[in-house]
C-alpha cells in the first residue's frame, strides 16, 4: 500500500478554527472581575493538544475498521446512554439535566457528544449497506430506528440541542443517501404540522400542499392515509403537547419570537449577546476589549455565547472571518464525502459534517436571535473538554476517509 | 445507496448551494446587526455600562443689602448605592448596617428613591458625617456598589434669625415630582422648600453635573473617575436681597426667644423689606437635607407654633391700627377732616342699640379727628363709621387692598380676611335679618369684626400712608418696585395725617412710653380683643414721620397692650436710622 499524503487543508482550517477558538476562550476569561473563566483557556489547551492526538490515532483506522467496530460503539453507547440517564449529573447552566456521566462524583463526560459520532457510524452503515435509496416510509424504518433510539434516551435527559442535532444528521444523511427531496419533506411532516397547528389557517394551507404530496408522490396506499393520519393527530395534540413541556422551554421558545417579552430574565441573554454582536461594529472593540463581556453582561461567553465576543470583539470583519472558515471546512467536508471510496465513507463524511453545520447554524443564529436558544456548543470555539474532543475525532475520521479516496493529486483545492 | 458518480456530484452541487446561500444569509444578518445598526446597540452597551452619578451645583449663595452672606454652601458628603433591584439595595444596605448606623426608615427611603429611577445611583445617606464617610471608604472594597460623593450643603451663619424669610433646602418629594411644574427634577435632587429658597427656586438652583461611573452586570462599579467624561455642575448666580443683616439680628435679640411676635420693616418709598422676623424662630439649619423627627416634632408641639409665620401667615384683627383707614376712608370722601369734631362727645361709650365702649371708661371728651387718632378714641370712630356707613366702609377697605395679599416674594403668604361687599357676604353669614348694619360698620371702624390682616399687608397700607397714597409691594429680593395709589388724599391731608400719628408716640398719645432722642415716630398702636386669653399688642408705624424712610409693623400675641408694640418698633427704627445716617465708614 503507498503512502497516503494527508489532507492538508482539512487539518489547516481546524488548526485554524481551534486556535480561534482558544483565543476566544481566552479573551472570554478577560473580565472586569476575574472569574474561574480567566484560566479556561489553558484547560481548553490541553484538550487541544489532547484532541489533535486522538485525531492523528483515529486518522490511523481504516475504514474497514470503522465499518467492523461500528456496531460495537453503537451498542456502547446506547449503555452509556442509559447509565447517563440512570446515574448521570447535571453541570453549569444545565444543572438539574442528566447530560454528564458522574461516577464517584468524577464527571467523565457527555456520552452525549459520543452519540453524535457513532449515531453517523451507524447511520451510514445501515444506509451504506441499501443498493437503493430507501423510497417509501416504510422502508425507513431501519434508519430510523437508529437514530431514534439514542434520540430518545437524549431527549430524556432533557437534552433538546443535541436532540436537534440527531434530526439534522438524519435528514442530511437521507438527502446524500439520495431519497427523494419529496420524500423527506413527508417524512418531516409531521413535525411541520406540530410547529403550524399554533395557526389555523397556516396549517391548513400546509394541510393542503402535505395532501398534493402524497398525490402526486403516490406512496403506497396505507402509507398517504397513515401520513395525512398522523399530520392531523399532530396538529391536534401540538396544543396539549405545548401544555406538557416544561415552563422554562415554553418560555425559551416565547422568548424565542420576542425576546422583550421577558427582557430581564428569559430574553436577557440574547437581547445581550445581540447588543454585544451588534455593537461591535465594522472592526469590533479589539481582542479582549468588549464591554459587554468585560462586565458580563454577554451570559456563558466561553461556551454557548462565545461567538458573541466574536462578534463584539473582532467585529462584522471577525465574524466573516470565522464563518469562512466554517464554510471552508463544510465545502472540503462535501469534498472528501464525494470522492470517498465508498457508500460507507461518503455517508460517515456527510454525517460529521451535517453535525457540525447543525451546531454552527443553532449556535451562531442563537446568538443573533435567528434560533431558539438551545444551549449547543459552537464546534472548536465552545469551552469543553469532550466537545474538542469529538470535533477533532471527527477530523480524525474525516483524514483517513479523505486519504482513502480518490484524488489526491490536487492538494490545492478546496 | 445511489453511489454513481453523477449522482454525488448533483448532491454535492446542492449541498454546496444550500450551504452557501445559508451562509450568505447569516453573514447578512450579521452585516444587518453589526454594520447598520451598529449605532443602536453601541447606544445599548454604553447604557448598559455607564451610570450616571449627578453632581449636585452649588446653590446660589444669599446675600444681604450689605453683602453680608445669608446662605451659603459648605461642603457635605451624599452616599449612594447602585443596585440592579430593590432587594440587592435592601440587603446591601443591610450589609452597611452593620459597620454605619442605618435605620430602617432611612432603608425604605433609598428603595423609594430606587423605585424611582432604578438606573440613579439611589442615595442613601444625603448628608453623612464626615466619620461615617471615613468609615465607608476604608471598607470601599468590600462594598463596590458604593458611590461617595462630595455635594454642597446649605448652611445660614444666621440660622434662627433668617429663618422666617430664608426657608431651607430638601430632598424633592414625591409630591412635588408629581408637580408638572418640577417636571426637570429628578429624586435625591434638593429643592428650596419655603422661604426664598423656594420663592427663587429657579435663580438658586444652578445646573446639576453629571459625572458617569462604570459597572459591571451586576451593578458593581468597576471604574469611577474617567469612565466617560464627565459634565461640570454650574453654580448659581447669587442673590442679592434688601435685607438688613444688621437690622435682622437687632429684631431678634429685641424679640428674644420668649416673646410670640412678628416684626417687619420695609423702606416705604420702594417696599425693599429691611427685615423680617417671627418670634420665636428655629434653626433652619437642622432642617438641611431631612428634618430631624425629634425636632419636627418638638417645633410642632411647641405651643408658641416657631413655624407659624406671624408675619406673612397669622391673621389677626387689625385693632385700632386700622384707624388710619377709616380716618383716610372718611377724609377721602369729605366726610371728616382732621379738625373736626363728632355729635357725640366720648363719655366712656355709646349707645347704638346696644351699648359700645371706648377702651378708656373716662371718656375722651368733645375731640377732633387729629386728638382721636392721638388717643385712640373708639367712640369718635364709631360715629365716623356711622357716618361713612357699611357699603363705603367696605368699598374703601377693599379700595386699600385689605382683601389681598401683600404679594411680597415668599411662599404660603396667608390672605387677609376681609367683606368682598357689603350686603351678600353678611346675609349669607348671618341670615338676611340676623345682622344690623350700623353695628358692623360700628365694629369694622375700630378694626374688629369681620376684618383679620396680616402684618404685611397692614405695613403695605402703612407704606402708603408714609409716602404719597401709593402702597410699595413688599420686596425681599432686589426687583423693580411696584407702588399702587390706594388713597387719594391732598398733600396736606397726608401731612396732617402724618403729623396726628406723630402725636401718637409723643407725650400726648397712646405710645408716649416708646419714644426716642432724636426722631419723630409716627405710627398707631392696637389692641386687639382676644377673650378669653389676653389682647394681641399691634404698632404701626414709620420715621422719621417728615420724611419716612422706614415702615415697621410689630404685633405681639397677647402683648396686652399696644404700647408693648411700639416699644420695640420705635428701637428698631432708631437702630436703623441711626445706622444709616451717621456718616458711611468706606474701608475702600
Amino acid at each position: 500500500m503507498t503512502r497516503r499524503i494527508p489532507d492538508v487543508p482539512l487539518v489547516l482550517i481546524a488548526f485554524a478554527l481551534s486556535v480561534f477558538g482558544i483565543s476566544m476562550v481566552y479573551s472570554a476569561g478577560q473580565t472586569d472581575t476575574m472569574t474561574f473563566i480567566a484560566n479556561l483557556w489553558k484547560t481548553q489547551s490541553v484538550w487541544f493538544v489532547v484532541a489533535m492526538c486522538a485525531a492523528f490515532a483515529a486518522s490511523r483506522a481504516s475504514v474497514r475498521f470503522l465499518d467492523w467496530v461500528t456496531p460495537f460503539a453503537y451498542v456502547l453507547t446506547l449503555v452509556m446512554l442509559l447509565l447517563t440517564l440512570a446515574i448521570g449529573g447535571g453541570a453549569g447552566t444545565a444543572a438539574s439535566s442528566k447530560s454528564w456521566l458522574v461516577i464517584g462524583g468524577v464527571r467523565i463526560g457527555q456520552p452525549a457528544e459520543l452519540a453524535k459520532l457513532t449515531v453517523v457510524l451507524m447511520l451510514a452503515r445501515v444506509l451504506a449497506n441499501r443498493r437503493e435509496p430507501p423510497e417509501s416510509l416504510l422502508e425507513l424504518w431501519h434508519p430510523a430506528l437508529v437514530v431514534g433510539i439514542p434520540w430518545v434516551l437524549i431527549m430524556l435527559q432533557p437534552d433538546l440541542g443535541t436532540g436537534i442535532v440527531f434530526i439534522g444528521i438524519f435528514f442530511a444523511m437521507l438527502f446524500w443517501s439520495g431519497v427523494n427531496g419529496r420524500l423527506l419533506l413527508l417524512i418531516a411532516s409531521p413535525a411541520i404540522s406540530l410547529v403550524l397547528a399554533f395557526s389555523t389557517r397556516l396549517w391548513g394551507a400546509w394541510f393542503l400542499v402535505l395532501l398534493m404530496l402524497v398525490w402526486f408522490y403516490r406512496p403506497y396506499l396505507l402509507e398517504g392515509i397513515a401520513l395525512v393520519c398522523i399530520n392531523v393527530v399532530t396538529g391536534v395534540v401540538a396544543p396539549i403537547l405545548w401544555e406538557k413541556l416544561a415552563p422554562y422551554q415554553q418560555k425559551r421558545l416565547l422568548v424565542f419570537l420576542d425576546p422583550s417579552i421577558d427582557a430581564k430574565a428569559s430574553g436577557y441573554h440574547v437581547i445581550q449577546s445581540q447588543v454585544a454582536i451588534g455593537s461591535g461594529g465594522w472592526f469590533g472593540k479589539g481582542f479582549t476589549l468588549g464591554t459587554q463581556k468585560r462586565l458580563n453582561f454577554v451570559p456563558e461567553q466561553q461556551t454557548d455565547f462565545i461567538f458573541a465576543v466574536v462578534g463584539e470583539e473582532l467585529g462584522f470583519i471577525g465574524v466573516t472571518l470565522a464563518l469562512t472558515l466554517f464554510l471552508a471546512l463544510f465545502m472540503r467536508a462535501i469534498r472528501i464525502s464525494s470522492r470517498a471510496n465508498d457508500p460507507f465513507a461518503s455517508l460517515i463524511a456527510f454525517g460529521l459534517l451535517a453535525s457540525w453545520l447543525v451546531h454552527v447554524i443553532e449556535n451562531v443564529g442563537m446568538t443573533l436571535n435567528l434560533m431558539p436558544i438551545t444551549g449547543i456548543p459552537l464546534p472548536f470555539f465552545s469551552y469543553g473538554g469532550s466537545f474538542m474532543l469529538a470535533s477533532w475525532l471527527s477530523v480524525g475520521v474525516l483524514m483517513r476517509i479523505s486519504q482513502e479516496g480518490r484524488g489526491r493529486g490536487d492538494l490545492a483545492a478546496i | 445507496m445511489s453511489y454513481h458518480p453523477n449522482d454525488v456530484s448533483r448532491r454535492a452541487t446542492v449541498a454546496r448551494v444550500l450551504l452557501g446561500i445559508g451562509f450568505l444569509a447569516l453573514t447578512t444578518a450579521f452585516f444587518r446587526a453589526q454594520v447598520l445598526r451598529n449605532q443602536e446597540y453601541l447606544a445599548q452597551a454604553e447604557q448598559n455600562r455607564f451610570r450616571e452619578v449627578p453632581l449636585a451645583a452649588p446653590r446660589g449663595i444669599i446675600y444681604d443689602r450689605n453683602g453680608r452672606i445669608i446662605a451659603e454652601n459648605l461642603p457635605g458628603y451624599a452616599v449612594s448605592l447602585l443596585s440592579p433591584t430593590a432587594d440587592s439595595l435592601r440587603s446591601a444596605m443591610r450589609r452597611l448596617s452593620n459597620i454605619i448606623p442605618i435605620t430602617d426608615d432611612q432603608v425604605e427611603a433609598a428603595v423609594r428613591r430606587w423605585r424611582k429611577n432604578p438606573t440613579r445611583p439611589a442615595v442613601i445617606l444625603p448628608d453623612a458625617p464626615f466619620d461615617v464617610v471615613a468609615v465607608l471608604e476604608e471598607r470601599r472594597v468590600e462594598n463596590p456598589s458604593l458611590i461617595i460623593q462630595s455635594t454642597p450643603k446649605r448652611y445660614y451663619p444666621d440660622g434662627p434669625a433668617v429663618a422666617s424669610f430664608v426657608g431651607y433646602t430638601g430632598e424633592v418629594t414625591e409630591r412635588e415630582l408629581a408637580d408638572t411644574t418640577h417636571s426637570d427634577y429628578k429624586p435625591g435632587q434638593q429643592i428650596g422648600k419655603g422661604g426664598l429658597e423656594r420663592s427663587y427656586e429657579r435663580e438658586l438652583r444652578g445646573k446639576e453635573g453629571v459625572r458617569y461611573v462604570e459597572v459591571d452586570a451586576r451593578g458593581r462599579v468597576v471604574r469611577d473617575a474617567g469612565a466617560r467624561p464627565e459634565q461640570a455642575p454650574v453654580a448659581a448666580e447669587p442673590l442679592r436681597t434688601n435685607i438688613d443683616m444688621d437690622l435682622q439680628l437687632y429684631v431678634m435679640s429685641l424679640l428674644g426667644d420668649s416673646l410670640r411676635a412678628g416684626v417687619v420693616a420695609i423702606d416705604p418709598n420702594d417696599g425693599a423689606v429691611l427685615a423680617l422676623h417671627s418670634a420665636p424662630t428655629y434653626d433652619p439649619n437642622r432642617f438641611v437635607g431631612g428634618i430631624p423627627a425629634d425636632y419636627w416634632r418638638e417645633l410642632n408641639s411647641d405651643p408658641r407654633r416657631p413655624l407659624y409665620n406671624k408675619v406673612i401667615q397669622g391673621r389677626y384683627p387689625p385693632a385700632s391700627t386700622w384707624k388710619l383707614a377709616t380716618s383716610a376712608m372718611a377724609m377721602e370722601a369729605g366726610l371728616v377732616q382732621l379738625d373736626d369734631h363728632m355729635p357725640v362727645p366720648c363719655t366712656g361709650g355709646y349707645r347704638y342699640g346696644r351699648y359700645f365702649k371706648c377702651w378708656d371708661k373716662k371718656g375722651h371728651g368733645d375731640i377732633n379727628l387729629r386728638r382721636a387718632i392721638e388717643q385712640s378714641c373708639d367712640v369718635y370712630f364709631y360715629q365716623v363709621g356711622l357716618k361713612l356707613g357699611l357699603s363705603r366702609l367696605v368699598a374703601g377697605g377693599l379700595k386699600l387692598k385689605m382683601r389681598e395679599r401683600s404679594g411680597v416674594d415668599l411662599p404660603n403668604e396667608t390672605q387677609p380676611q376681609f367683606p368682598p361687599d357689603a350686603q351678600n357676604y353678611f346675609n349669607e353669614r348671618y341670615g338676611a335679618r340676623g345682622w344690623v348694619p350700623g353695628s358692623v360698620s360700628l365694629n369694622l371702624s375700630i378694626g374688629q369684626g369681620e376684618n383679620a390682616q396680616t402684618l404685611i399687608n397692614m405695613a403695605r397700607f402703612y407704606t402708603a400712608l408714609a409716602t404719597d397714597g401709593k402702597a410699595a409691594r413688599p420686596e425681599i429680593v432686589s426687583r423693580k418696585p411696584d407702588r399702587v395709589q390706594i388713597m387719594n388724599l391732598t398733600e396736606a391731608q397726608m401731612v396732617g395725617l402724618r403729623l396726628a400719628m406723630a402725636g401718637v408716640v409723643s407725650s400726648r398719645g397712646t405710645a408716649g412710653s416708646a419714644r426716642v432722642e432724636g426722631i419723630t415716630v409716627a405710627g398707631k398702636t392696637g389692641t386687639a380683643q382676644n377673650p378669653p386669653n389676653p389682647d394681641h399688642a399691634w404698632f404701626m408705624g414709620f420715621a422719621p414721620a417728615e420724611k419716612p424712610r422706614i415702615v415697621v409693623g410689630v404685633f405681639v400675641e397677647y402683648g396686652e397692650h399696644g404700647y408693648v408694640a411700639a416699644r420695640i418698633a420705635t428701637k428698631v427704627m432708631a437702630r436703623y436710622l441711626k445706622a444709616t445716617t451717621a456718616p458711611l465708614v468706606t474701608t475702600e
